[in-house]
């Protein structure tokens, strides 16, 4: 029984989980997801590769039209360009409508106020701002003393620890916030697009396997929603070991149709917690 | 093991219609919940202008009978994959219909209208000890430099000078207030300059967090450095000439400079000192105020540039200069503190 065995301490939503309540004014809590920081962190080097790419092409673009045509408006344009770049490229993505940049869409991310209203163009502005000193004030510094041969290793290892502090603060916070987010009052949320999965107690032609009381008894919610799982799974292994399991449980023999049999156990059992359900009998496992 | 095993066996029920809830809850809303799913994604495919307008008139119905689809499914269904669907629908739906800021153009017209004003008039105490600060910073740097002209020197770095020390002549000063360059570079010039200068006052706003010391410095440093300046003009009797060519373009860039740096005072008073609020709540309101105020001095800054790198190259003339410096600072203060109504309307 590997399978159903459970363990109390991980499930409950302890600190490590970042599921966090979310109530919409229709008074119906989400259970929204937060971004991990992995995922953010992957978000990030997707946006600063981009940045990277579309300003090296657009200077070296940039740089032959100079060359063609001598006109120093296009060394404004890049001015300009590399400052909206630089400070825009994360506000504007963020306060379009799907409060993405182009790595956190990739990454099934998105801003959204810590309070559920709006997300406000001065939120936005607010935690991309800081931005600067969490990552553009230590790379300027470290680039210009680089550039000047004084990159001693003091001011290396300042501005890696400053930076450091300032990366590494979503770890050291349950929310998963940027100093940025803390100051915004925003999150960043995971934004999941599943299929609604097949009913599994669809109604069928062929007759159902009846099983008794003491064998459904065995079992509580989370077993059903782990066998769920199985099912929907598909994997034949996986199915063959679980309709084992059961089947030795339960003490009944094996009638070689171990899919049908986990069909039927699972709508039998199904049907009956779901009856518990209706009269406030809310079985959570099989120890309740 | 084999005792209870054939009676349970042998039992086949004969086919029934529907055993659970869910299966009956399934076929009873699935439609709404495809169409609402539907909905959502063209708009977060494209936006919310996609829509016809009876798809526009169902998305708020369909999203409520969504979420009530959710909350009952949660007490009464155990299907696992149901309840985490309605989950996922719902907080699309939800962040389609609340959290989406509103259009760009309307965003930038209450900025300009309301926001922006209300921001700056509601930091008025930091704005005027950004202020103080600058003045005390200037008069300590003229002090400085007067009484040992070496001062000049740690506190401008040479790139900046240009060849403007104390030890210059008076010729020189003069020409570079009102030599005019090369028309060709002006536009470029002015494009640097106001890059260069927003990027400080974005640092000036972010650095507010450490407390707000560092934007302190910020806002001292550049009143020394006026004041230092000031001490190499003034003793040649160019003090009158060097405040025109500041001026046609700082009181426009100083102001936005002491903004920002108010900007920033707000965020580390807020965090040091929350008062009733909680620390976080304090920092949050804290923080969109002053951004709101950041970005306006970036708006600022440009108009800046462009007088600094155009307006000053093109006219030469002192009283031109303070004329139109004065003018752009009672326009600025006009916009800011001029009381309106409520509805950012100034009352007749």
């Amino acid at each position: 029984m590997a399978l159903f065995r459970r363990n109390r301490s991980r499930r409950a939503t302890g600190p490590q989980s970042l599921r966090r309540s979310f109530v919409t004014p229709e008074g119906v809590d989400l259970q929204i997801e937060l971004g991990g920081a992995g995922v953010r962190a992957a978000a990030f080097m997707v946006d600063a590769v981009s940045m990277l790419v579309l300003l090296i092409v657009v200077t070296i673009a940039i740089a032959l039209l100079f060359v063609a045509s001598k006109q120093s408006a296009l060394a404004i344009l890049w001015l300009l360009g590399f400052f909206v770049l630089r400070n825009g490229w994360f506000v504007l993505f963020e306060m379009g409508g799907r409060g993405a940049t182009p790595g956190k869409r990739l990454m099934g991310l998105r801003v959204v106020a810590r309070d559920g209203a709006r997300l406000t163009g001065g939120a936005v502005i607010a935690r991309n701002a800081m931005r600067e000193i969490e990552v553009f004030l230590p790379l300027t510094f470290l680039m210009s003393q680089a550039v000047q041969g004084l990159a001693d290793s003091f001011v290396t290892i300042f501005s890696l620890g400053w930076s450091g502090i300032f990366l590494f603060f979503p770890l050291f916070n349950r929310d998963r916030l940027r100093i940025g987010d803390l100051l915004a009052g925003t999150w960043v949320v995971r934004t999941v697009r599943g299929e609604l999965g097949a009913d599994l107690v669809r109604a069928t032609e062929r007759p159902r396997r009846i099983f008794t009381e003491a064998a459904l008894d065995l079992y509580g919610v989370y077993e059903l929603q782990t066998l769920e799982d199985v099912l929907r799974s598909g994997r034949d292994d996986a199915i063959a070991t679980v309709a084992a399991a059961i089947r030795r449980k339960a003490g009944l023999p094996d009638d070689h149709d171990d899919r049908g049999f986990l069909d039927d156990y699972y709508a039998a059992l199904c049907g009956r917690l779901e009856r518990g359900l209706l009269v406030g009998r809310r079985r959570a496992d099989k120890f309740a | 093991m084999t005792d209870t095993a054939p009676a349970a066996v042998s039992a086949f029920a004969p086919p029934q219609p529907v055993l659970v809830n869910a299966s009956r809850f399934r076929a009873a809303h699935a439609a709404d919940w495809e169409r609402l799913e539907y909905l959502v994604s063209r708009i977060e495919r494209r936006s919310v202008r996609a829509l016809q307008d009876e798809d526009l008139l169902a998305l708020p119905l369909l999203y409520r009978s969504a979420l009530s689809s959710l909350a009952v499914a949660r007490e009464t269904s155990l299907d696992r994959a149901l309840i985490v669907y309605l989950e996922q629908l719902c907080t699309r739906a939800y962040f389609q219909l609340y959290g989406v800021p509103s259009s760009a153009l309307s965003q930038l017209g209450r900025f300009f209208r309301s926001a922006w004003p209300t921001a700056v008039r509601s930091i008025w105490r930091e704005t005027l000890v950004a202020f103080l600060l600058t003045v005390a910073a200037a008069v300590v740097g003229y002090v400085l430099v007067r009484g040992d002209p070496s001062w000049f020197f740690g506190i401008v770095g040479d790139g900046m000078a240009q060849g403007r020390d104390p030890s210059a002549s008076a010729e020189s000063l003069r020409q570079t207030l009102y030599d005019t360059k090369g028309q060709d570079a002006l536009a470029t010039f002015a494009a640097f300059l106001f890059t260069h200068n927003a990027q400080i006052a974005i640092f000036a706003f972010a650095l507010g967090f450490a407390f707000g010391v560092p934007t302190v410095l910020l806002i001292v440093y550049n009143g020394l450095t006026l004041g230092a300046f000031l001490a190499v003009f003034a003793p040649k009797g160019l003090g009158f000439g060097f405040v025109g060519w500041i001026m046609i373009h700082g009181t426009t860039e100083m102001f936005a400079i002491i903004l920002s740096g108010a900007a920033g005072f707000r965020i580390g008073t807020a965090i040091a000192f929350p008062g009733r609020q909680a620390r976080m709540d304090a920092a949050v309101t804290a923080g969109k105020t002053g951004a709101t105020v950041m970005a306006g001095t970036v708006v600022m800054l440009a108009v800046a540039g462009v007088l600094e790198g155009i307006g000053r190259q093109t006219v030469t003339a002192d009283l031109s200069r303070y004329a139109i410096g004065l003018a752009m600072l009672v326009g600025w203060l006009l916009y800011f503190y001029l009381p309106r109504g409520r509805h950012g309307v100034v009352p007749a």
